[in-house]
């Protein structure tokens, strides 16, 4: 009986995913036990939202990928709508318009976007497979530039990095022609300046002091500097585990959250940075390799964006803790506290084991 | 056939896509050792900086507040200042049961329902990670007294805070505004000016006044210490320090002599005054009534303080002189005579029979004089002294709307004055264009006959009537008018004066000016509309009275104060330029349902006048000799 129900349980599950999955997490649970100065309430909260986000992939695990396939288009125009409630009705909290009050609850619809986005373009590009026209790529940037451009108003600068990304991963795996992207590459580098002029003061000032974090040691460099030292005293072995003083003398800013690894970093040192890095490139791995044989269009793209999203979380918050990128808020996935994230990080998993575990037989006939 | 195409294209696009993954695989490899490298580098290469660095890091910056800047009236008189106090506050973060702590506290430490009040608030405009005061004020007793059993209280500490004071309490409130706790929408400004590292350790910023306008110069800047930290996180020794530099003094150009008696001399009553030195455009004295005490904003004003304040009948909090609107009534009349003359009209010896009435052609609707059976043979120079309705009802008419607003529109009526106060409203100028637009309706002949006389649309701050006269005053040379005369940096080791600019200028022709003068300077004669205010003066004062209705009076009906709620009656002005010969000050006072212009809101004029130019303070002798003066001739009931 128990195994019977244990059986049903691991069906759709992948072990290989589950297992590195069910690693980072109690890694991240650890650090995390020690960045918040070892409250053990964060860690059983946190331990909550893995719980959750965990019964959410296994959902998703699943569902069928021809579901998935049905619900994308309305998905993504639920969440559009909910962008524009956002805009409209949105409740602003530490200066940034990203909450909507439903009277049950607040969401966060930009968080429901960096799935929804990279399904309904799959979807597009599986719908429109037979006559794929350059207009096709066109209409599919319109598909993503709108979403984007919504979050990028809030502001919310890391979760608009994350959706585009998740979007132009579906458009470079469809087949986007070599020319438009090197074409794009090279005229990005002509509309810098122009972006330039256009941002908002607080993103210049966070590009400016990702070259010298010095020029404003008390203010926007403070994060930079403080993470770079924390990084940097931890040396090749790190200071062990509850030992960092950076971290455990209130230096660092953020550090349960968005800045967990300038902690990881300073506790297991350039080993433990490794250690870490080959753990997530596993996850991608095994995530490329479930793209790589999917069966039709759809789930390839699909499979493809999340995993390459997951990998964008995973640069850019090492970037920017480490200084080679700027400050935007993308946590570490497993390892940074919070539920939202945790979900979606996990939703995105588990769509990939349904993609794997939902093969039917190729029709030969 | 068919389907081989199929399988064909199938495994060519297998074939793209693996293609594509590669790429996106070599990405990934390239950007995770873009991350080895950076790691190698903060780790390896660069580790014993690092390590000495984190070492040092038992080093914290810590922000200095720099001292705030004074403010002092032109003679030196402290109208802002600091001062150091001892706060118990409360970091409820660290606190625990805060509700509990408090009552534990109160054994020791008296604690009142009002600190308890202020500290609710306080405490839902802040972060829990941030300390709030819940007592201010401490005595040297009650600060040993907690000392001693401070290991009771986790994140409850005692600080000397630097406080704000108003030494002169309630006197030019709106003027000196006040400072308060920075709040969420203060911290987005600062962050939006880049200002806010600046702001690392302060709790206040000015919120009204020139304590808001000049939260740049008064502010400082901050500095910061490194100081040397035990693995508790408590301060052990003092490394470096980079003082802060103090803020700007700011010197007004005000007297709070001065003021004090603007504000005395308006009893109860609710108003604005605003004085003006023609010449250069400082402002001597600047009164909205009633006033309130800036204290209270600073250690964070409780709630109940504060809705007694907001719903006042009586608005204390509005800032009248800038943003107060009110038709100028008779008041505008002196400068639609300028207007009139410049555009050749109505030059002596020109002059009408006035019936009490001025009407239309093709209509019957009777503009009335305010004094019925109107006022006889009028010449211009008289029109302005008995104040004559029919006379501007006509000369409007006659000269037409543009021309009228775009001429006296260089005396700063529809505009911004542009003194150094936040909040400041422009008044209204009516034009045929403007009514289009807010209404969609055109404009009437008859809306011009009684933009003659300062009624319909036509609306003005006390601040730019004041300004307005301040220009007539000046033969037609508007000065920018300001209240900062200088600023003193370094503890005053640096004098800057404030810049004297011209902000406008209309030519006008001097027997026009003699003629408006005349007629202003008989309004304070036996015989003009203020003459009980001209009684007794050593110098000549060109004057002008006013009224603006509250409610409309029926076509037929009399006004009858005595019948009215004191809220429906009318509103007095008054404007006067004295010496009349070399104008030293320029005054616009308004009495709101003061009822008549020259006997309630010029004596507040003449007494300011008499400090300025005299010397002279109101004394309750001199009231009582003002008793005893003859009866004044007659003064308008309406105007």
């Amino acid at each position: 009986m128990i195994s019977k129900i244990l059986e049903r349980l691991k069906t759709h599950i992948d072990p290989f995913l589950m297992g590195c999955i069910s690693f980072s997490c109690i890694v991240g649970l650890f650090v995390l036990y020690s960045a918040s100065g070892g409250s053990f309430d964060r860690v059983l909260s946190q331990f909550l939202n893995i719980s959750a986000a965990l019964t959410i992939m296994w959902l998703a695990a699943n569902t069928s990928p021809h579901y998935l396939e049905r619900i994308a288009l309305p998905l993504f125009v639920l969440g559009l709508l909910l962008l524009l409630g956002v805009a409209l009705f949105g409740e602003i909290s530490h200066g940034a318009r990203r909450w909507l009050n439903l009277g049950v609850g607040r969401i966060q619809p930009s968080e429901l976007m960096k799935i929804a986005v990279p399904m309904m373009l799959a979807w597009y590009f599986a719908k429109r497979e037979q006559s794929l026209r350059w207009i096709d790529y066109a209409v599919a940037a319109l598909l993503l530039v709108v979403p984007v451009g919504l979050i990028m108003k809030q502001p919310d600068l890391g979760t608009a990095l994350i959706i585009a990304a998740a979007g132009f991963y579906v458009l470079f795996l469809a087949g986007l022609s070599w020319k438009i992207l090197i074409g794009g590459a090279v005229s990005a580098a002509v509309m810098a300046p122009i972006f330039w002029s256009l941002m908002h003061d607080y993103q210049r000032k966070r590009i400016e002091i990702l070259f010298d974090p010095y020029q404003d040691p008390l203010g926007a460099g403070y994060h930079t500097i403080q993470a770079s030292i924390a990084l940097g005293s931890g040396g090749f072995a790190g200071k062990g585990w509850m030992e960092g003083t950076q971290s455990q003398l209130d230096f660092l800013p953020e550090r349960t959250t968005d800045f967990i690894f300038a902690v990881f970093g300073e506790e297991f040192g350039f080993l433990g940075n490794v250690l870490l890095l080959i753990l997530f490139i596993l996850l991608i791995g095994r995530g490329l390799v479930i793209s790589s044989q999917a069966q039709n269009t759809f789930t390839r793209l699909l499979a493809g964006s999340i995993t390459l999203t997951f990998f964008t979380y995973v640069f850019v918050n090492m970037g920017m803790v480490s200084g080679v990128l700027p400050v935007v808020g993308v946590p570490l996935p497993f390892v940074s506290y919070g539920g939202t994230s945790l979900v979606t990080i996990l939703l995105g998993f588990g769509i990939l084991m349904s993609i794997h575990t939902h093969k039917t037989l190729m029709s030969t006939s | 056939m068919r389907l081989r195409f199929e399988v064909k294209n199938h495994s060519l696009e297998h074939h793209q896509y693996s293609l594509r993954l590669r790429v996106a695989t070599g990405f990934i490899f390239f950007c995770f050792a873009v991350l080895l490298v950076r790691f190698f580098y903060l780790q390896l290469w660069k580790y014993e900086y690092f390590q000495t660095l984190a070492e040092n890091n038992r080093v914290s910056l810590v922000p200095i507040v720099p001292n705030r800047g004074l403010i002092l009236d032109r003679n030196g008189v402290t109208l802002a200042h600091n001062f150091f106090v001892y706060t118990l506050e409360i970091t409820p973060s660290k606190a625990g049961d805060v509700e509990e702590t408090i009552n534990k506290i109160s054994e020791f430490i008296e604690v009142s329902a009002e600190d308890r009040k202020r500290f609710k608030k306080l405490r839902q405009e802040s972060h829990s990670f941030e300390s709030v005061p819940i007592r201010t004020h401490l005595n040297e007793v009650e600060a040993a007294k907690f000392a001693a059993n401070r290991y009771q209280f986790p994140g409850v500490e005692i600080r000397s805070r630097l406080f704000r004071h108003y030494p002169l309490g309630n006197l030019g409130v709106h003027m000196i505004g006040y400072i308060g706790r920075i709040n969420e929408a203060d911290v987005k400004a600062l962050e939006k000016s880049e200002d806010i590292s600046n702001y690392k350790g302060s709790d206040h910023i000015g919120k009204g006044g020139i304590e808001q306008y000049y939260e740049r110069e008064l502010h400082g800047t901050t500095g910061f210490q490194q100081v040397e930290i035990d693995a508790d996180g408590q301060a052990v020794r003092v490394l470096s320090s980079t003082p802060p530099v103090p803020g700007d003094n700011l010197v007004l150009s005000i007297d709070s002599k001065m003021q004090e008696i603007a504000e005395k001399a308006f009893e109860n009553h609710r108003g604005a005054m605003v004085a003006i030195n023609p010449k250069n455009g400082e402002i001597l004295s600047y009164v909205s009534m009633p006033t309130f005490d800036p204290n209270l904003f600073v250690d964070g004003i409780d709630a109940d303080t504060w809705k007694t304040l907001n719903g006042s009948l009586d608005k204390p909090l509005i800032n009248r002189p800038i943003r107060g609107i009110y038709p100028p009534g008779s008041t505008f009349k002196p400068f639609v005579a300028m207007a009139g003359l410049e555009d050749g009209r109505r030059h002596p010896p020109f002059s009408i029979g006035d019936p009490g009435f001025y009407t239309l052609a093709g209509s019957a609707h009777q503009y009335r004089d305010w004094k019925p059976g109107g006022h006889g043979q009028v010449d211009m120079q008289r029109a302005i002294t008995v104040s004559c309705d029919t006379f501007f009802y006509g000369l409007a008419l006659e000269m037409g709307i543009d021309k009228l607003t775009s001429f006296v529109s260089h005396f700063g009526f529809g505009k911004k004055t542009g003194i150094d106060l936040v909040g400041e409203i422009g008044g209204l100028l009516p034009t045929p264009e403007w009514k289009w637009r807010r209404w969609k309706q055109r404009w009437y002949p008859g809306e011009t006959v009684i933009v003659g006389i300062g009624q319909g649309y036509t609306l003005v701050t006390p601040m730019q009537l004041a300004q307005a006269t301040a220009v007539l005053a000046n033969n037609g040379v508007a000065m920018q008018p300001h209240l900062v005369s200088s600023i003193q940096k370094h503890n005053g080791a640096e004098n800057h004066l404030m810049p004297i600019t011209k902000l406008d200028e209309v030519l006008l022709d001097q027997r026009n000016i003699e003629i408006v003068r005349a007629g202003m300077v008989d309004v304070t004669k036996p015989g003009g509309t203020a003459a009980s205010v001209g009684a007794g003066a050593s110098y000549n004062i060109a004057a002008k009275t006013g009224t603006a209705q509250v409610v409309g009076i029926k076509q037929g009906a009399k006004y009858n104060a005595g019948g009215m709620d004191e809220r429906h009656r009318d509103h007095a002005l008054f404007i006067a330029y004295a010496p009349a010969e070399d104008p030293k000050i320029a005054v616009a006072v308004i009495v709101e349902n003061g009822g008549h212009g020259g006997s309630a809101a010029g004596p507040i004029a003449r007494k300011v006048m008499d400090y300025y130019l005299l010397g002279k303070e109101p004394s309750t002798e001199n009231d009582a000799g003002k008793k005893a003066e003859p009866p004044i001739p007659e003064d308008a009931p309406h105007d």
